[in-house]
């Protein structure tokens, strides 16, 4: 409980004096607000805004789930792909390696010009940000399965697939979900960043175009509120993520017991 | 048998080893004399290096369930309760789901663990993880059990009840085990024969046959008959390190 307290307290009062803070120094100061807005004018601008700023968090969230649920799906396919083969995995790894380490700023006008639809391109930018870390995580995890269990398997005549599906894929789980974790992240970052590249504006925009479209408008206050936002998801994602993750593994992995201790 | 290893150490040498049908065998030494090596050449979970392991005389390696075996660890899956941990190897040799729940309750049950079969291994103290793990290696009723020092890892109260009811589930199951150790005290109380084993290279020096009669217990722990063998394997465990 005490725990609990320092846990959320702690940093929701730092927050708070950090704001209170600001808020004074701005009116004290007399800052003009198209140089650094007072909290007071950011939460207005998130207020009238919300029309524009709504459907643009709408718009970039989806971005983020879309190409995660892909991370997911591309990075879990290939972890296993590898586990199955230890010569694909030395073939391909070291390209997906050279895929993670280029950044995704410098690749994404070339992916913009190549696909068509905005969105599209969009989505492929975040993904390749996003399934690197599932795919490093899954294949180790892969290869961590207690060794004396393994034994146990082959001691029984376990199959391929009983030895994947009843020892492999469960020791997987925690690394799996910890790659998840920094991947979820990492999808909002790359969907945000791609969208800068892009610079596309129209009937389906992301929070980076708006604030792109607020900078040349110099409405600094949405340009904070955007941004704002845009912490919001990251945090918000990163929660889900992590209670996903209690949930699946609160029964028996060291990560989940030592918060309910 | 002779074991050598990748890197050119030799572990075991001419390892001329009789298991019968329902002994209680221990393999008695030192740390480094190959005894877990000769274990795993035994459940076939190695190759050795020169020799052959035979089953009922022939070439043929035995079924799956032929031969239990129980790590110095638990080895048990975290993510999986106590009956999904026990019922592990019916599930991988095909049974039928109600059999194997069945035969995994009863196992529970025969190392005194009923009423804990929805609980995770977590859960339990080292000394009960243990217990699941030797019911895991009886479920499918084994003609041998290899047990690589068991009870080297729990607290002396907890192994001397373990030695009790593993003697307990010997004689009820009338299998034959093979016991690796490295406490005189404990091969002496629990076993029929004792080979003792010397290091560098892993060998056997002696092979003996303890006369003394089961039931044992702790009258026969605290009886002159089991400190005077205790002391006559000592001295010969004694030679073994020197020689």
């Amino acid at each position: 409980m005490r725990a609990r307290l320092v846990g959320w307290l702690l940093p929701a009062l730092v927050g708070l004096l950090a704001l209170g803070a600001w808020e004074a120094a701005i009116r004290f100061l007399d800052v003009p607000p198209y140089i650094v807005p007072a909290p007071s004018r950011i939460a207005r601008a998130l207020v009238q805004d919300w029309p524009i700023l709504g459907p643009a968090l709408v718009f970039t969230l989806k971005i983020a789930a879309l190409s995660l649920l892909a991370a997911v799906a591309g990075g879990g396919a290939l972890a296993l792909l590898f586990a199955r083969s230890p010569l694909i995995e030395r073939s391909l790894f070291p390209y997906a390696i050279i895929l993670q380490v280029t950044p995704v700023v410098s690749v994404a006008p070339l992916i913009i010009i190549w696909v068509d639809n905005t969105t599209a391109a969009l989505l492929i930018c975040a993904w390749i940000v996003a399934f690197f870390p599932i795919l490093s995580n899954t294949t180790l995890g892969l290869a961590s399965a207690d060794r004396n269990l393994s034994e146990l398997f082959r001691l029984y005549g376990a199959s391929r697939w009983q030895t994947l599906r009843y020892l492999r894929l469960p020791s997987a789980l925690p690394y799996f979900l910890a790659g998840v974790r920094i991947s979820g992240g990492l999808a909002l970052i790359g969907a945000v960043v791609a969208e800068f590249v892009a610079g596309a504006g129209g009937r389906e925009s992301g929070l980076a175009y708006r604030i792109l479209e607020a900078g040349y408008r110099l409405d600094i206050p949405r340009m904070f509120a955007a941004l704002a936002l845009i912490s919001v998801a990251g945090v918000a994602i990163y929660a889900l993520l992590a209670g996903l993750s209690h949930l699946l593994l609160r029964h028996w992995h060291d990560s989940a017991l030592a918060r309910e201790e | 048998m002779a074991k050598r290893f990748a890197n050119g150490t030799l572990a075991l040498t001419g390892l001329d080893l009789d298991v019968r049908p329902g002994e209680f065998l221990s393999l008695l030494g030192p740390s480094g004399c190959g005894k877990s090596t000769a274990l795993r050449l035994i459940a076939g979970l190695a190759a050795p290096s020169d020799g052959r392991v035979r089953w009922d005389g022939h070439d043929r390696p035995p079924r799956p369930g032929d031969i239990g075996f129980v790590f110095q660890e638990p080895t048990l899956m975290p993510w999986a309760r106590v009956l999904a941990n026990v019922t592990l190897p019916l599930r991988l040799g095909h049974t039928p789901r109600g059999e194997a729940l069945d035969r995994a309750r009863e196992a529970l049950a025969l190392v005194g663990l009923a009423g804990f079969e929805r609980a995770f291994p977590r859960e339990l103290s080292g000394g009960m993880r243990m217990r699941v793990s030797i019911a895991r290696a009886l479920v499918m009723r084994p003609r041998l059990l290899l047990m690589d020092e068991p009870f080297a890892a729990l607290d002396e109260i907890t192994r001397l009840k373990l030695n009790d009811d593993l003697l307990a589930v010997w004689a009820e199951r009338g299998l034959a085990i093979v016991f690796v150790t490295h406490s005189v005290y404990e091969s002496v109380y629990l076993s029929s024969r004792v080979a003792i084993m010397a290091a560098r290279p892993g060998r056997i020096v002696e092979d003996r046959a303890l006369a003394a009669a089961y039931p044992r217990s702790a009258a026969f722990r605290h009886g002159a008959a089991y400190g005077a063998q205790c002391a006559e394997i000592s001295a010969a465990l004694g030679r073994a390190m020197a020689a």
